[in-house]
Formats: C-alpha cells, structure tokens, sequence
C-alpha cells in the first residue's frame, strides 16, 4: 500500500490512500457528494457529472470528483496540501447546472412512477436542484424496449447514467445491453430490443437511479412509504443472501438485497428477488387429515389426535426438506429421536460426512474467493446454483484468477480450464500435482452436490479434500438447500440416510418436497405450501413459510443467519418450531421448551457455534476417506433454477422466468 | 439524427478473401486480448465492400473480435461515418454543409443533388446509382464548397461543376478529384503570394488526386491498403 496523502476538503485536512477518487475521500471525510452514474461495484463512467466539484489551484472548473484520483491533485505552490471544495459558489452553481440538464428531458411525471419516493434524482432534485427549468423545446420521446418478465422500462426518464449497461456486462456476465446512438438519440437498450437473459437482472431495477428501470412484478402496487421493512436473509439458495422484506399489512410486497460484503456485496438473483407471489398462493392455511382416500380439512386437535393413533408405538423416522429452519429441525431431531426413531436431512443423497464440519460446511469463506487466484470447480454449476455466488467467482475471474471445473461443461459467464467431468479427471490433477510456487497462492476449491450425490459422492469429496491439500487451498462446500448446513450442524442425520424411510410405519416430513416417499408409510407433511409432498401426506400441519416466523439458517460457508418474521402465517398456520412442540406433547414425549428462546438456548447448549450470528466459525480439518470412483459423470441435482422449492412452484414470476429459459434452451427457435 | 438498422437485412456478410486477410492484419495489430480495438477498422471495411453496414456485417465483426453484438451496434450507431442504410450502387455522396461550406453555396450543391438524384438524404436515386446526405465540417473549408465521394474530396464545386461530376458518375465514370476552380491545393485563387518558386516545378495536380487518378478506383474505396 501506497502512503497516504494529505488533503484538505472544505477546510479539514485528512490522509487518505492516493489511489482513491476525491469523490471516495470525500466520502472518507463524511462529506456527501451526489452521484448518479457512479456506483463503487462498477467501473468508473464519469458521464452524469452530478459530482462535479471545485479542485483550488486546477484549472479553472469543476472537476468529476468520481474520476479523479487523490494522486493526481496538485498541492499548494508553498508545499499545502491539495485543496477541495465541495461548497463552494462554483460547486453549487455547477451542481444546479448538471441538474437543470438532467432534467431538460426528464419527464414530470412522479405521481405515477413507481419510483417516487425512493428516487435518487427526486431526491437530490430536491437538494441541489433549482425549482426553474429554461427548456422551452420539447423533450425527447423515447422506445421503451420489452426487456422480459422482470424490468419493466420507461425511457424517457433515462438519465443515460449506464449503471444497467456496466452491471450486465462486468458483474452478470452477459453483455446484453448497450447505450446506442449519441447525443440526443442515444438509447439505453438490449440488442435489437431482445429480453434480457441474465439470472441477476432484477439488481439493475436497483441500480438504476431514476425510474427507467423497475421491477414489472412490483408495479403499481405499493409506495415506498407504506411498507414495513423487515432485515432478513433469503433461502431460495444456499447462500442466504442478506434482504429486506418490504410488507404491506401481512402481504409480502418485494424484496430487496441488503448490503454484506461477506455474502452477496449487495446483489441478489431473481429467484431470491421476484419469489414473493409465490408466498400467496398454494398456501396450506388449515390441517388435513386424510379420510378415506381424501384430504379433509380439520382442526389442530384432531390432527394431533390422528398423528398420536398412527404413531403410537411405530417406528417413526424424521426428513427435513430445504427450507427448514435450524429451531425447527432441532425440535423435531428430540421428538423423534425421543421417540427411538431417527431423522435425516440429505434428502438429494449428497455423501456429506455426518460431524465432520470442514466436510459439509468446508473451511472456506466466501470472502476467500475475492482472494483467490486460483478457483477449482467440482460438480457444480453455480451459475444456476447460486447466481450471486457466480458472479463472485467471475468478479475473481476478471482480477486475473484462473478457473478450472471438473464437471459438467456450462457457460458460466467466464472462461475456464474444462478438466473433465468424472472422478478420474480430479484423480488426474491431484497426480499432476502443483509446484511449490502455485501451491503458496490462495486457492478455493468449491464442490458442489452434482460431485456428491450419486455412488462417487464419498471419493469426489475425498479428493476434493485431498486437492485441497496438494493446492494448499480452502474448501467451499456449495449447498443447494439453505437449510442443510444447519442440519448438519445438529446431526439431522443417521448411518443409514435416505435408507431410514424404507422400515418406517411413520415419516413426519418437514417440508421436503422433492423425495419420492414410497406407499405403506403413514406420512406427516409439515410445510408451507400445497406441492408435492403435501400430496403424499396422510396429514397435513400447515407451518409458516420462512417470511413468516423467526429463524436460523446456516449458509453454505457455514454463516449462521437470523431470518425475522415480517409478517404472520395464513389462516391456522403456525411457526414450524410450535407445531413439533404441539405435538410433541400429544405423542407423550414433551419437549422442555415453550418459547424459541428457550428452544434457542437449548440449541446454543447443544451446538455453541449457531449462537454465533453472522460469524464463519473455523473448522478442524478432517480428511474424508473414500474409494477410486466409478466413471458416474458429474451433473449439477438442479435441472430447473427457477423452479427448485415449493415456493418457486407457487410463483407465477418463476414459471414464466423457466419457460423462457427452456424457450431459449431448445435449438433454434422458430424465427 | 435516430440512427437504426435498415428495416430491409440481407441474410449473411461475410469478408471477401482479400478484405478478410486485411482485417486479421488489423487485429493482428493490437496486444493478444485487445482485439475490440480493431472495431472501427473493421467495420470501416466492411462498408467499404458493401457500401453500408447491415445486421449480419456488424454482427460478422463482433464475432471476429469475440464481441457481444450490442457492442458492434454502439459503436456502428454512433459514428455517422458508418451507413445503416443501402447507399447507391456507384457512390455515396457526402456534401458538407457547415458554415464555411455553407456561406460558399453548399445549400446549391445540396439543391443539385435533390434534383438530379433523391429529393431526401440517405435515398437512393430512382435507378440505385446514386445516394447523397450532408455531413459536418469535413476541413476543407478553404476550399468550400466541397463533397466527399469515396475517400476522395471535390472542392471549389458551383452548381454547374457539381452536376457534371453526378453526370459523369451516372455514365460510369471516374471524375477526377480535387479543386474545380483550377487550383492546385488551398493557395489563394488569384496565385501563390509567397513560396512562390514552388509554383513553378511542380507536378499537374496535388498528391492526393494524383493518387487518385493513378489508382482510379476511388469512389468505392474508403480504407487503406
């Protein structure tokens, strides 16, 4: 690191790192600058001028501060530090310019753009804009391109300020929009106004500082002011990305990603974004028992009663699907256990090592990969697993880092080394070995479950582990499930696995939708929506989704994230955690908690390292032995990213996203 | 000016063999990796084979350079140099119209060309020979007014000399380019005033018209080599 350079803004002088733009040495200082087109996770444009201000002793106007570094500011012609204005009569006559030319061709029309109200050039209008305009002509009309399902367009209102245009082309990946033309004419737009095929472009809509981009789902709906903001995280993937849930009354509006440089900086794929119709349809909202061939709606009580006569003295196995919270996992892992049955979590029969933490949750950090030099890739496609996650490893990528991926071959929006996709191809590169060199270098190797389902799974992740050693690298164990390191953690699991359904008379199952559960057993859905598993069930306990009660989740760095309720479950449904406490005391084995915090102590009690929120424990690494492996190739276990859980099943966003991805997957379209 | 693709594409471009071997000499110019750099080259050859820019050409380009096609469609919508429109089979004539131009009778020029070839700019004439448009400051304004036609100026064009170069245009033939008022480059009209020896062993015309002349195909032409 470079020394750091004195300077004076407004007045006070501070140090700061040469390399750094006066705008982000301002921002050192606490000083606010206005901005449209810079944004600190996308290059430099330099093209709103917004930011403009006075540089003493340079020439003699305003400078962009967002494209000027420290370095390059002259001092004093007695050895003064260099000087910058931010308040001063030239900045602010500049700043009332720039916006009186933004707005020349801005149209009035916020009363009815669903960006009011949250609107950075209403907003900064208002600060440092000038209540005149002297544009008599007339505006620009504009042609608002059909960009597909998600970002609906209005591009009048278009300040040509291309944060979309960086966005797609440096952090998604796909260079699918441009700004053509020049002048006048120049137009933000998609290739000869195709839709936009990115899984991450919902984060333009917030990126977009004025309201050309918005969300199509969110239309009209709701104003900014009218909702309740709740902090939460999302489960949609394994990476729980940080969001905030916008709710009006007990409906859900919107989500939107929080910043955590730790997990998802601050973008969030569209599964994650645009998922919250499905949180209103499909609803299991009253218990069911089945009678006689058919579901019929009951109360709690008889449910229970039903649950206690088909259960009593059977033997009784626990599943929990995707999308569980960790309390209520735990509550169900004592009841049946209690009970002498036994539980389990791997429902994709991924081989993760039941105790064995730098196994299931790796030693990894997601922060690592902005470390990394080199990215090994095994049995994953994260572009469809965990979008965010991708454009991490791309963001890598683009720094100079060199990828390889034993797997099956897919556009990840970054080139790689394709080495194969069977155990034999990792068995090859271990043997290659690196030389000292490449070996100090940080590395991450990501296995993903498309290397540990299947009969390969235990070698696959024997030689991951071993790769890592020979790398000298970090594990990152990639889940599918936002639920499953937390399962792993307090050993929803048994020697078995998925075997543990096959002699049980009783399977109480957690919201795990995607396992087919055989006929004979008497089965016990517990979830939040009428999907797969529901239609299995002989009873049917409506929970609430994860929107909806309080809860802990476990990404796939092994992070422990809280989940908070933003609003209440509908009609009779409970938390996920209450109703196995219900129950509990039906079946005879009541469980010694009546509130989540007491449920929460008991599970600190057992499993200390979850009552660490927000923090990535380190893990004792343990190496997993396994066999040679077959020739079984590696397939990603997601064939439908839109489509992978109940409640992206329930969402019309999501049905009409995969149809235009398996629209566009087919060879040669009829044109 | 709204510049969009011409509503009517053909099917497929593709680089003749010679155009070809020059445009991987022009990428071969720039650092492995750097290849967009030779975009403009690129294009610029491709609407000199075939006189304007199509969808299949800029995509073709995009391609060769490892280019998402929106990045062609920039840059081709913003340099007016680049034709998204068919120009005439012969030659595309640009008249300059700013001021210099302008105060020396470009607006004539201009009325002659929508006489003798389409009443708009960027049409082509009834027969597809011919298209004509006003461009911006071209820096020949000593010798306003002037046209460009190919890579070739016409300077110190009347009416009347301007309408025979369309006539001999129309009839096939090559008009020889450079001053139409008898000067040899930009001196005054009325003689060389200083430097005056070198008015005397001189050759019969300027440099770039003797190029011209010498290699006779200037009005498709536009790059070099």
């Amino acid at each position: 690191m470079s020394d750091l350079r004195k300077m004076i803004i407004d007045g006070a002088e501070i140090e700061v790192d040469p390399a750094l733009t006066i705008l982000q040495a301002c921002e050192q200082a606490g000083i606010e600058v206005p901005r449209f087109c810079y944004h600190e996770r996308l290059s430099i444009a330099g093209n709103c001028r917004m930011c403009l201000v006075e540089v003493v002793g340079g020439p003699p106007k305003p400078a962009a501060s967002c494209a000027m570094q420290v370095r390059d500011l002259r001092g004093g012609p007695d050895g003064e530090p260099p000087e910058v204005k931010t308040k001063s009569p030239m900045v602010k006559k500049a700043r009332e310019g720039v916006m009186e030319f933004l707005l020349i061709n801005h149209p009035l029309d916020c009363p009815i753009c669903d960006q009011g109200g949250e609107c950075d050039l209403q907003d900064q209008a208002m600060a440092y804009g000038v209540d005149f305009s002297r544009f008599r002509e007339e505006k620009r009309s504009a042609i608002d391109p059909d960009l597909g399902p998600l970002v609906a367009t209005k591009m009048t209102r278009c300040i040509s300020c291309t944060r979309c245009v960086r966005f797609t082309t440096e952090v998604a990946g796909v260079s699918e929009m441009g700004q053509t033309g020049r002048g006048e004419d120049s137009e933000i737009t998609s290739y000869l106004g195709q839709m936009l095929t990115s899984e991450l472009q919902g984060n333009v809509i917030d990126l977009c500082p004025v309201g050309a981009l918005t969300s199509k789902p969110y239309a009209f709906t709701a104003r900014p002011w009218e909702l309740s903001h709740t902090e939460s995280i999302d489960v949609m993937d394994a990476l729980c990305s940080n969001i905030r849930v916008d709710t009006r009354g007990r409906d859900v509006m919107r989500f939107l990603p929080r910043n955590h440089d730790g997990v998802n900086e601050e973008w969030l794929s569209d599964k994650s974004r645009f998922v919250w119709d499905g949180l209103r349809r499909q609803r299991l909202d009253r218990p069911y028992v089945r009678k006689g061939g058919k579901l019929t709606p009951v109360g709690w009580n008889e449910a229970f009663a039903a649950i206690a006569s088909a259960a009593n003295g059977k033997k009784i196995a626990g599943i929990a699907g995707d999308l569980a919270p960790v309390e209520a996992m735990f509550a169900l892992k004592q009841l049946v256990e209690g009970l002498g049955g036994a539980v389990e979590c791997r429902t994709d029969g991924a081989k993760l090592p039941a105790g064995n933490r730098s196994g299931y949750a790796g030693t990894a950090r997601i922060e690592d990969l902005d470390e990394a030099e080199k990215v090994l890739l095994i049995g994953t496609n994260p572009r469809i697993e965990a979008p965010v996650l991708n454009a991490r490893i791309r963001k890598a990528w683009l720094r100079g880092a060199q990828i390889a991926l034993v797997g099956e071959a897919a556009d990840l929006t970054y080139d790689y080394h394709h080495a194969g996709d069977t155990t034999a191809a990792l068995t090859k590169m271990i043997d290659e070995g690196v030389t000292d060199e490449e070996k100090g270098k940080p590395s991450v190797v990501v296995i993903g479950q498309g290397a540990l389902i299947g009969d390969d799974g235990t070698a696959n992740l024997a030689g991951a582990m071993r790769m890592c050693e020979v790398l000298g690298a970090k594990l990152l164990v990639l889940h599918t499930a936002a639920s499953r390191v937390g399962a792993m953690d307090i050993g929803f699991t048994n020697d078995s696995a998925l075997g543990v359904m096959n002699d049980a008379d009783v399977i109480w199952n957690l919201g795990a939708d995607e396992i087919e559960i055989g006929a004979g057993a008497f089965v016990i859905y517990q979830g939040s929506h009428g999907d797969r598993g529901a239609h299995r069930a002989d009873v049917i306990l409506p929970g609430a989704a994860w929107t909806e009660e309080n809860g802990l989740f476990v990404n796939t760095e092994g992070r422990p994230q809280r989940a908070n309720r933003a609003g209440f479950a509908p009609g009779e449904a409970r938390d996920n955690w209450a109703i196995i406490r219900a129950a509990s005391a039906h079946l005879g084995q009541t469980l010694p908690y009546d509130n989540l915090l007491a449920l929460r102590k008991a599970l600190f009690e057992a499993v200390p390292h979850l009552a660490s929120i927000d923090s990535v424990p380190e893990n004792e690494w343990q190496q997993v032995q396994g066999g040679q492996g077959g020739e079984q190739p590696m397939r990603s276990p997601v064939e439908d990213h839109y489509l992978t859980n109940p409640i992206t099943r329930a969402s019309e966003v999501m049905a009409e996203l995969s149809k235009l991805a398996h629209e566009r997957a087919l060879p040669i379209a009829a044109e | 000016m709204l510049r969009r693709l011409h509503k009517n594409q053909p099917d497929s471009f593709a680089f003749t063999e010679a155009n070809l071997a020059w445009a991987e000499k022009q990428i071969a110019k720039y650092p492995e990796g750097r290849a967009a750099s030779a975009i403009i080259p690129l294009l610029w050859r491709a609407q000199e084979q075939e006189g304007w820019l199509s969808r299949p050409a800029i995509e073709t380009v995009c391609e060769m350079l490892g280019l998402a096609n929106i990045r062609g469609m920039e840059v081709a919508t913003f340099y007016f140099m680049f034709q998204l429109h068919p120009v005439g089979d012969i030659a595309h004539i640009q008249v300059c119209g700013t001021t210099s131009c302008m105060i020396c009778g470009a607006e004539d020029l201009m009325a002659v060309c929508k006489q003798k070839i389409a009443a708009n700019a960027h049409e082509r004439s009834p027969d597809g020979k011919l298209s004509w448009e006003e461009v911006e400051c071209l820096g020949a304004c000593s010798n306003a007014p002037m046209a460009q036609i190919g890579k070739d100026y016409y300077e110190d064009l009347t009416a009347e000399s301007f309408a025979q170069i369309i006539d001999e245009l129309y009839a096939g033939k090559v008009p020889v380019p450079g001053s139409r008022n008898g000067r040899f480059a930009s001196e005054p009209k009325s003689g060389l005033t200083s430097l005056t020896e070198h008015g005397e062993n001189r050759q019969a015309a300027n440099m770039s018209v003797t190029l011209a002349t010498e290699k006779g195909d200037s009005i498709a032409r536009i790059t070099e080599g």
